[in-house]
């Protein structure tokens, strides 16, 4: 399976936040899935995640992956979107030592990663203050 | 005629200081700063491109439009920093707003001038009816090569405009376009840094086609420069839109609100696009705007904008541009470096 192929299948996720929620208990997904893990339904309503959110816990990389030295060191978040859907992501443009856990974030696009010299360019969500 | 339905801006958050860079090549800064005008510029992190800054502008735009972006018929990104070489900037744009797939995407590149190309073609399709919506950014990541002149100015920025039929908080009341071949600056094919023809830049490129666009509009509408509030010419460094403003007869009050280029450095495609963005900030209903891009090779688009009411209520909806330019970090020239790829990494 090629990386662009991969990338491709998430778009709707990566792009625009598209989440589901079962259409019997209310639950919200993200990303969605197939089977509700709260109620076992399998019938789901499309909906989109909102932008804002606040810091539920973080880290920072001080040794990452060789593809992000540029970056290095970075935050890195679990976030919880207005509407309850928690999500892992980069929170970038931040100060480390203004992160405090509850601070408000809003979603930003970006370039997460590039398939080397030659490959696609791959983007997505990261979080920066409010 | 077609208006400005949403518009909306994005800055990185780096900034460089002119000082920074001067001492890495032994230049002089009063100079730099006196002779251009300029302070500072906007860097773009590794993580952001045209794609990234286009998205976040046209957000704001959509926010200030309030439209379904299913409606938006084209979506059109002028740019010389395109991340890819071949694959539209367009079609991420698009796809990241909810514009797929009944949309015709185009990327434009005319060295400064491809954002407010977009623009014009954009009224254009609008003013045919074929389409409702269309989306105009006008973004670039510029690179000067280092020590070269160009590396004081080269900065990041985009702008967005959603282009509609109803006047918006804009109306568009005519355009013109005056283009001629002239090789002032350019780019070859796998070179990574542009090269320019000196001063040859100044009086026969930008202010002769600046002047001959604004001059023939005006003529075009049959107005004078006192009958605008406000104008806006590309800024490639802070001193040359001030000094095509005294030529045509323009104040410095005129010129001011959507002066960005000395804290924000040469957006390229966004130069004039986001000077437009700032002064739809502070412009009030019944207020005429006359912009002026100017792009090298070499051309300059002219529009002359009528504010309509919508615009109060719209204003302060999303941010500002200067409070988008406000929100700044300071970069030394090693991050600098690093950030626009300067430093050669091993394999
Ligand atoms: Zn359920």
């Amino acid at each position: 399976m090629s990386t662009s192929a991969k990338y491709w299948r998430g778009i709707p996720q990566r792009y625009r936040l598209e989440a589901e929620r079962c259409a019997s208990c209310g639950m919200e997904f993200f990303p969605p899935r197939l089977v509700c893990s709260g109620c076992g339904a399998r019938k789901f309503m499309p909906i989109k995640l909102n932008d804002h959110g606040k810091l539920l816990t973080y880290t920072v990389i001080r040794v990452g992956p060789s593809e992000f030295c540029e970056q290095t060191p970075y935050a890195m978040g679990i976030v919880e979107l207005d509407g309850g859907v928690r999500m892992t992501a980069q929170i970038a443009d931040v100060d480390f030592d203004t992160l405090e856990v509850g601070m408000p974030l809003k979603v930003e696009f970006r370039k997460i990663r590039e398939e080397g010299q030659a490959g696609i360019l791959c983007y997505g969500y990261k979080f920066v203050p409010e | 005629m077609a208006g400005i339905i949403g518009y909306g801006a994005y800055v990185p958050r780096n900034r460089i200081k002119v000082e920074e860079i001067a001492k890495v090549w032994g230049a002089d800064a009063p100079s730099y700063k006196r002779g251009l005008m300029l302070q500072e510029k906007s860097v773009p992190s590794p993580d952001q491109d045209v794609i990234t800054m286009s998205v976040e502008a046209t957000k704001h735009a959509l926010t200030r439009a309030q439209i379904d972006p299913a409606k938006i018929g084209a979506v059109y990104v002028g740019s010389e920093s395109h991340p890819y070489a071949v694959k539209p900037s367009g079609t991420v744009l698009a796809e990241a707003i909810g514009a797929t797939p009944e949309v015709h995407c185009a990327d434009f590149e005319f060295a400064c001038k491809a954002g407010s190309e977009a623009m014009f073609v954009c009224m254009g399709l609008v003013d045919s009816g074929s389409i409702e919506y269309g989306l105009a950014v006008g973004a670039d990541t510029s690179q000067g090569a280092p020590s070269d002149a160009l590396e004081y100015s080269a900065a990041a920025g985009a702008a967005s405009f959603i282009i509609g039929r109803d006047p918006g908080v804009a109306r568009v009341i005519d355009t013109y376009a005056y283009m001629t071949d002239t090789p002032d600056f350019w780019r070859r094919s796998y070179m990574h840094y542009p090269r320019h023809a000196g001063r040859f830049t100044g009086q026969p490129a930008y202010f002769k086609h600046i002047t001959s666009c604004a001059t023939g509009l005006m003529e075009k509408v049959d107005l004078t420069p006192k009958d605008f509030a406000y104008v806006v010419f590309h800024q490639p460094n802070g001193k040359f839109p001030q000094r095509v403003g005294k030529m045509l007869g323009f104040t410095k009050e005129q010129i001011e609100p959507g002066w960005l280029s000395p804290i924000l450095g040469n957006t390229y495609s966004g130069s004039s696009p986001m000077g437009l963005t700032a002064t739809l900030d502070v412009a009030k209903p019944g207020d005429m705007i006359l912009m002026v891009s100017y792009g090298s090779g070499a051309g300059s688009d002219g529009f002359v904008f009528e504010v309509t009411d919508r615009i109060d209520g719209v204003r302060n909806v999303a941010p500002g541009t200067r409070e988008l330019l406000d929100k700044k970090t300071y970069i030394e020239y090693g991050t600098y470096a690093k950030y626009r790829r300067k430093i050669r990494m091993g394999e």
